[in-house]
């Protein structure tokens, strides 16, 4: 029963919702919006689930002194500090989680992702190797559309910016487009394998 | 190479997008045809409508999207066109506000709850869209506030997608601008425009070619575009000049390291004949 009556509910919300898309009778939308309203409910309690892990986990890592566990203090006064003051005073314009949010945690954000374009460089230098002649493709492909795709791409030969432009809508608009089919296709497939209960893995356990 | 200092590199790096921004170069931009089919459909929205602008990003990519939004709605309420603004990613509502009422509130006059609305963040990814496009308010019954949409003028006579012009969704992700297309765009047959990561953005070409995009700005040079079409000089604007280095300088690195690579392998293979 354990795993039987999940994968009743699945199939049967699963099968309720592919024949909504396709019915619009009022009974069948206003069950179909029914479920979507349980859906968001169900899945907002995930972040209450993630919050009790946060705390869990790192609460765990400083009382067994494991590896880096200095580095769980901040991050668990950090996550009380944002959550009192947010509840407390307010999360709108001019509170006190508002401003640290645009004014420490957006910065150090915005900071970590652009760490990105120092690796991106540093791994064009050590690791881009043209053994091959698709890696020269590659090469050749990737330098015209970098430099097409900003002002010093034009000015350096007006003709760059529109061999940039035929590679995005020719080849690479059709490797995409190919890509993005093979994927819904697989995405019908699996999610028919889920709704008739062949694929269990969602399921968890053994 | 093997004992090469990376270090070097990363100093090349930040002296090439340093010192653009502290002294721009003013290298033209070139208004690419996605942009300015973004800027059309906007043209096209006529005042006092009503647009639903999707903020699907975090602070993580801020510097890359933002300035699409603050181009995107610099031209909405130039026009005076109502925006009501949601976020399906958790980061995006202090952000939204925060473009809502730089933009809107201190550079037009507008006024909140009348002229624009930040529904705030709603967990469930596309459930949400999909929800979006039966009731707006039945999805978002409270702003970011916690005021009832009941009480907003804005929200009057907006139930679904039917009663907005079309929709705006600036994403970094997921969900974002694919999740737009196959779960909104195929379904409710809404316009929609959107923004990305520049490295999302070849993903959404196919969207664009095929009609379900009316526009795509694509990373900071998409956001440079929009911002030279409405006539603002934002941080996007500056950062060209900043980005046309960086990747001048990958592409030097590229080569510079080809070339290492080559008489590294031509003198091992020296040695051993």
């Amino acid at each position: 029963m354990k795993r039987e009556v999940p994968l009743i509910i699945t199939a049967v919300f699963g099968s309720f919702m592919v024949i909504e898309y396709f019915v619009p009778h009022p009974t069948v939308t206003s069950f179909g919006e029914m479920l979507q309203q349980w859906a968001i409910i169900v899945v907002a309690f995930a972040y209450v689930l993630g919050v009790a892990n946060i705390v869990r986990i790192n609460g765990e890592k400083i009382s067994r002194r494991s590896k880096d566990w200095p580095y769980a203090f901040p991050l668990l006064a950090g996550l009380a500090f944002m959550l009192t003051v947010g509840v407390v005073f307010g999360v709108g314009n001019g509170t006190l989680f508002n401003d640290f949010y645009l004014y420490a945690y957006a910065p150090m954000s915005g900071t970590m992702f652009s760490l990105l374009a120092f690796f991106i460089a540093s791994a064009a230098f050590r690791a881009f190797r043209i053994r091959t002649v698709e890696a020269g493709l590659l090469a050749v492909a990737a330098i015209i559309v970098m430099l097409g795709r900003v002002p010093v791409g034009a000015e350096m030969w007006d003709k760059l910016p529109v061999i940039s432009d035929w590679i995005m809508n020719a080849p690479q608009m059709a490797a995409k487009r190919a890509i993005l089919i093979g994927a819904a296709l697989g995405a019908i497939s699996t999610g028919l394998k889920v709704i008739l209960g062949i694929e269990r893995n969602y399921l968890g356990g053994d | 190479m093997e004992g090469f200092d990376r270090r070097y590199v990363f100093v090349v790096i930040l002296l090439v997008v340093l010192i653009p921004l502290l002294a721009p170069l003013g290298l033209p931009i070139r208004v690419s045809k996605e942009v300015v089919g973004a800027y059309d459909a906007i043209e096209r929205v006529p005042p006092g409508s009503t647009v639903y602008f999707a903020c699907d990003y975090d602070p993580a990519t801020l510097p890359e999207v933002h300035p699409m939004s603050y181009a995107t709605l610099n031209h909405l309420f130039s026009r005076d066109i109502k925006v009501v603004g949601a976020c399906l990613w958790p980061g995006g509502p202090p952000l939204l506000e925060e473009v809502l009422t730089r933009v809107g509130e201190e550079k037009f006059g507008k006024k909140y709850g009348v002229d624009f609305v930040n529904l705030g963040y709603k967990e469930g990814r596309e459930v949400v869209m999909v929800s979006l496009g039966k009731s707006i308010p039945g999805t978002f019954p409270a702003d970011f506030y916690g005021t009832p949409v009941s009480e907003l003028p804005i929200m009057d006579g907006i139930e679904d997608f039917t009663d907005v012009a079309m929709i705006v969704n600036i994403s970094a992700g997921y969900p974002g601008t694919k999740e737009w297309v196959q779960q909104v765009q195929s379904r409710f047959h809404v316009i929609l425009a959107a923004g990305c990561t520049a490295v999302s953005a070849p993903e959404y070409y196919p969207y664009y070619q095929s009609g379900q995009l009316v526009g795509l700005l694509g990373g900071l040079a998409g956001a440079a575009e929009y911002e030279k079409l409405v006539g603002v000089s934002g941080t996007a604007t500056r950062g060209m000049d900043a980005q046309s280095l960086g990747h001048l300088a990958i592409i030097v690195f590229i080569v510079i390291g080809n070339i290492l690579y080559f008489r590294s392998t031509r003198s091992r293979r020296r040695t051993r004949g």
